[in-house]
Parts: C-alpha cells; sequence; structure tokens
C-alpha cells in the first residue's frame, strides 16, 4: 500500500481548492491512503473543509502559533519530520507549493519531481519540460520517498461530500527564527479567484493601460468570470502580478477562456493550454493565439468588448 | 557585506523553439545558441547593482556543467563578476546535486547571499535554490520582486500567487530571483574584452565531494498535445451565439 501525504494550502480561513487537484491525482496512485497535512496556527476551519473532499482518509492538524504563515523555512522540518510515515509527499504547484516542497525534498535527501500532470504508476509521471514543449516521463527510486509538487491544471478537484477524520498532530521538529513574515500586499477584489475560476477574461499589452482594464473588469462582473494578464501588460503596469497568466504567472484550466489583444506568447500559451474552450480577440488576424483558439474573432477590442458586454446584459 | 555568490545555468537560448527528438530520446540541441538562463541573469545584475551601491562587494559567479559553460560565465564577468567558478562535468546535473555543489562552494566561499533564478527554462525544476537553502540551513527569499539589505538582514518582497509578501531574513541567505527585479544590463564590447582577463577557475565534482546522483530517470520524451485550430467568427453577435450555445456564458 501507498501512503500519500498532501500537503494543504489555506490562508487560515479557507482550503485552497489546489488542494482536492491534489487528491485527485493521489486518487491515481495504485492502492493509495490519502492523508492531509494542514499546517497553521489554527486550523479548525480549514479543516473540516479538508475532511469534506471524497478519497481523504484523514486529516492532520498541526497548529502553533510559529505556523501562522506559510514560511518555507518554518514548515519544512515539520513536513520533513511528518514525513517519516509516508511513501509519497504532494504539495501544489503553486507558490506555497513551489516554495516549501524543494525545501522539504532536501532535507529528506531526494529528488522532486515537480509539476506532476499524469501518474503512471506510482513512481512513473510524466511532466512539463521547456515551457511545455516537451513532455517527459520520469521513473523514481521506488525505495526511496517521492516528493512531488502536482500541477493543478492537469487534475480537477476531488468533489466534497465526504467525511474524513480529524486528528491533532503534534510534530517534533527545532524551527529556525532566521525568517519572518512581515505583510501580504494584494489587490483585494470580488471576483473569483483566478486559479479556480470556470470563466476568464484576460487583458494584454494592447489594452494600452490600467484604466482600460476596465473594460475586461466590467465584462468580467456580467461573466461572473475572473480577470487575468498576459506578462507584457504585468509589465507595463496595466496590472498587478498575481493576475500574470502564463509560464511564470499563473497555469489555469478554465471552462472558457476569452483572451483580449494578447498575441499568444509561447509561455502565455503554456498557462491556458488547459483550458477547455479558449476565445481570442485580436486586431491581428496572423497573431499565434488564433492557432490554438477554438473560437477567434479579428477586430478592434475597443469595439468589441463594450458591444460584447451590450450583449450578454440584454 | 563582503560577498556574493550568483548561481549560472547555461541553457538553450530563450529564443529558441526547441523541439523533441523523433525517436523520443530527449530534445534537439545540437548546433542550437546557448545561453545564460535568463532568471541567472536578473540574479547577476540584482548582485552587481547590491555592490555598485555598496561598493567594497566581491560577485562570484559559478557554474556546474560541460567545458563550453565557460561561454556562460565569461558573460557573467563581462556583466561585472568579479570572478568565476566553473564546476566542470559532461554528467546531467539534477537539482538535488546542483545544490550540493552549491553547498560545497558556500563552505569555502562564505558568500552573504547567494542569488539564483527561480528556475530554468530548460527543466523549469524551480527547485535548486531552496534545496541550496535546506542544506546550508539558512533562510529562502523565493521568487523575489524586490531586495533591500540592512546590515545582516534582507527585506524580500516575493510574488506569490495572492500578490506580493515580504519577509524579513537573516544573512545569509538563499534569494532566487523573478522577473520584475530588474532588468539586466546590455554586455559592451570592452567589458567582454575585459572580461578575458578575469579569473576562472575550473574545478571538478570530486574536488568539491560531490558524485553526480542519478535521482530520476527520464524515460522519454513527446511533444505536447496540440490543440485544433478552431473557427474564426465574423462578429460579436455570433461570437456570442456561439459561446451561448456551447453553454459558456
Amino acid at each position: 500500500m501507498h501512503k500519500v501525504l498532501i500537503i494543504g494550502e489555506h490562508d487560515g480561513k479557507a482550503l485552497n481548492p489546489a488542494t482536492a487537484k491534489c487528491v485527485t491525482c493521489a486518487k491515481s496512485i495504485p492502492d493509495a491512503e490519502i492523508i492531509i497535512a494542514l499546517f497553521g496556527a489554527d486550523t479548525a476551519a480549514v479543516a473540516s473543509q479538508a475532511a469534506a473532499v471524497t478519497g481523504v482518509k484523514t486529516v492532520l492538524r498541526v497548529d502553533r502559533p510559529e505556523n501562522e504563515h506559510p514560511l518555507a523555512a518554518i514548515f519544512a522540518p515539520q513536513v520533513a519530520a511528518l514525513a517519516a510515515d509516508y511513501s509519497h509527499i504532494f504539495g501544489p504547484s503553486t507558490s506555497f507549493g513551489k516554495d516549501l516542497m524543494p525545501r522539504v525534498a532536501a532535507l529528506l535527501g531526494v529528488a522532486q519531481v515537480s509539476d506532476l500532470m499524469a501518474v503512471e504508476s506510482a513512481y512513473r509521471f510524466r511532466r512539463p519540460i521547456y515551457a511545455g514543449n516537451a513532455i517527459v516521463t520520469v521513473e523514481a527510486d521506488a525505495s526511496r520517498k517521492l516528493v512531488a509538487t502536482v500541477r493543478v491544471a492537469s487534475f480537477q478537484a476531488a468533489a466534497g461530500g465526504g467525511g474524513a477524520a480529524v486528528e491533532s498532530k503534534s510534530v517534533d521538529a527545532a524551527l529556525p527564527t532566521h525568517t519572518r513574515y512581515l505583510g501580504t500586499k494584494s489587490g483585494s477584489t470580488d471576483r473569483p479567484d483566478l486559479q479556480t475560476a470556470r470563466r476568464v477574461i484576460s487583458g494584454g499589452r494592447a489594452l494600452g493601460s490600467a484604466e482600460n482594464f476596465k473594460l475586461l473588469y466590467s465584462l468580467a462582473d456580467k461573466l461572473g468570470a475572473a480577470v487575468g494578464a498576459s506578462r507584457a501588460a504585468v509589465d507595463a503596469g496595466y496590472a498587478p502580478n498575481e493576475m500574470q497568466v502564463g509560464q511564470t504567472g499563473k497555469i489555469i484550466s478554465p471552462e472558457i477562456y476569452i483572451a483580449v489583444g494578447i498575441s499568444g506568447a509561447i509561455q502565455h500559451l503554456t498557462g491556458i493550454k488547459d483550458a477547455r474552450t479558449i476565445v481570442a480577440i485580436n486586431k491581428d488576424s496572423e497573431a499565434p493565439i488564433f492557432e490554438v483558439a477554438d473560437v477567434g474573432l479579428v477586430g478592434d477590442l475597443f469595439q468589441i468588448v463594450p458591444e460584447f458586454e451590450r450583449l450578454v446584459s440584454g | 557585506m563582503q560577498k556574493i555568490i550568483v548561481c549560472i545555468k547555461r541553457v538553450v537560448d530563450y529564443n529558441v523553439r526547441v523541439r523533441v527528438k523523433p525517436d523520443g530520446s530527449g530534445v534537439m540541441l545540437d548546433g542550437v545558441k546557448m545561453s545564460v538562463n535568463p532568471f541567472d541573469e536578473i540574479a547577476l545584475e540584482e548582485a552587481l547593482r547590491i555592490k555598485e551601491k555598496a561598493g567594497n562587494i566581491e560577485v562570484v559567479a559559478v557554474s556546474i556543467g560541460v567545458a563550453e559553460t565557460q561561454q556562460q560565465l565569461r558573460t557573467a564577468l563581462a556583466m561585472g563578476a568579479d570572478r568565476a567558478i566553473l564546476v566542470q562535468t559532461d554528467a546531467p546535473v539534477e537539482p538535488l546535486t546542483a545544490a550540493h555543489v552549491f553547498l560545497a562552494l558556500a563552505k569555502k566561499e562564505n558568500p552573504d547571499i547567494i542569488f539564483l533564478g527561480k528556475q530554468a527554462i530548460d527543466d523549469d525544476a524551480n527547485q535548486t535554490g531552496q534545496m541550496l537553502a535546506a542544506l546550508w540551513e539558512r533562510p529562502q527569499g523565493t521568487y523575489a520582486s524586490k531586495v533591500e539589505i540592512t546590515g545582516d538582514k534582507a527585506a524580500i518582497t516575493r510574488e506569490i500567487d495572492a500578490g506580493l509578501e515580504t519577509i524579513e531574513v537573516d544573512l545569509p541567505a538563499v534569494i532566487t530571483v523573478d522577473l520584475r527585479l530588474n532588468e539586466p544590463r546590455y554586455v559592451k564590447l570592452p567589458d567582454i574584452m575585459k572580461a578575458k582577463k578575469k579569473p576562472l577557475d575550473v574545478t571538478s565534482l570530486d574536488a568539491l565531494g560531490v558524485s553526480a546522483g542519478q535521482y530520476l530517470k527520464t524515460v522519454k520524451t513527446e511533444p505536447p498535445a496540440q490543440r485544433q485550430k478552431g473557427v474564426l467568427v465574423k462578429d460579436v453577435a455570433e461570437l456570442v451565439g456561439v459561446l451561448k450555445k456551447k453553454g459558456l456564458i
């Protein structure tokens, strides 16, 4: 039997949906027993959400004041100590998991499989390299622990309605004091979360200004969509970094992705190719985005977007 | 602050469209242009800016790889690094091995900061900096978009999914850099000439006491699934109609 430990991601209040996607991935490991570990100052509320994810046997709460903020240097020794009882240790391929899991792997003296996108057997996986231009199948030594980050865009979230046991767990690990959390700045928004939204509208450099991005916000609110941006738009200051979609931003898999004024650089396409339907709106009919779009419309976005909004409002 | 190490990887140039070999044994690398990993250029630029501001800091560029990696280290020297070290090997180097090599160099050189790119654009692993920090038992500041040094501490602003997070770490520390930290300088011809005279030491895994462990075996390499090209619609009304019919809006 394989025992898979998933490091749950949360903000103290809500379980990040990336965690339920890791559970789906873990379910494809043959004969797997799945445990979620939650590190935090008080994980009571999050633990009940994690316990509802189907397929999970146990939720372990590792509560202590030092765990209030997700610092890799603080979490990693605890994860490594907990890992003794497990064959596989998974985290999401989000900024949280990417920061934490390699530190865990090094403490355990093992390699990490990054961006695991498919399970072929308990120790054989597929993952993208070269910004998704190639897919490799890698095999790890079955006699050692397997640490991986799960490419969340490759997996559907496991359904709710489960009833896993919740246990408090104390972990014996010496914690460093060399790393301190100072704060987080994020543009608060009532729109759906970009990484898990069913509908996403993204803007590129062609939007021309932060002011013009309001066109997209307005349409997004009509459609109940999240708003993203290309790297070029973020670099130009039209949108904050947390909105970046692509290889170095967020990799997403919405049901519909509407790319507005985005030419479709390879690193952007890497972030959206798991979207079920891609819509491209661009004035350049030669733009590479049209090569991957299911539906394309060539034209001026400043006319198209307001008209789009009128038509869906009516 | 006396010394900064910057880790540099030789990778297929950013502009090259990588293709998979027909037999699935890897990607085609023959005759392909090689460059410094773009994230590592940003890491080096940050080290140079810290040096230019504070003065009297030695910047050491280090790399692991084939003999030709000297080209990328010469680029680093031309950008402004003071000296370079190549740990020469023909063996493929996995992130954990690289972390052990950089640990051995850290113990020899005692730097205040080790800068790396957040990931290399070939294997996209995004692991080496975090692994090095773990082995060195020092702080890590990953995905840095701002670095402020005050005495023996660094405030690091990190690009995370939720926005921008700031942490404070005690030096020495490992910092991995993101795209928006800075824009690397262009190398000028006189600097390239000057770089030829700067010291570049070549050493080996053996000399550092590190073995090139193989942890993950690559079984095969395939091209990604391609999306089918779709349809063009003539106007917004048709677009909305198509999307409504598909039940998407």
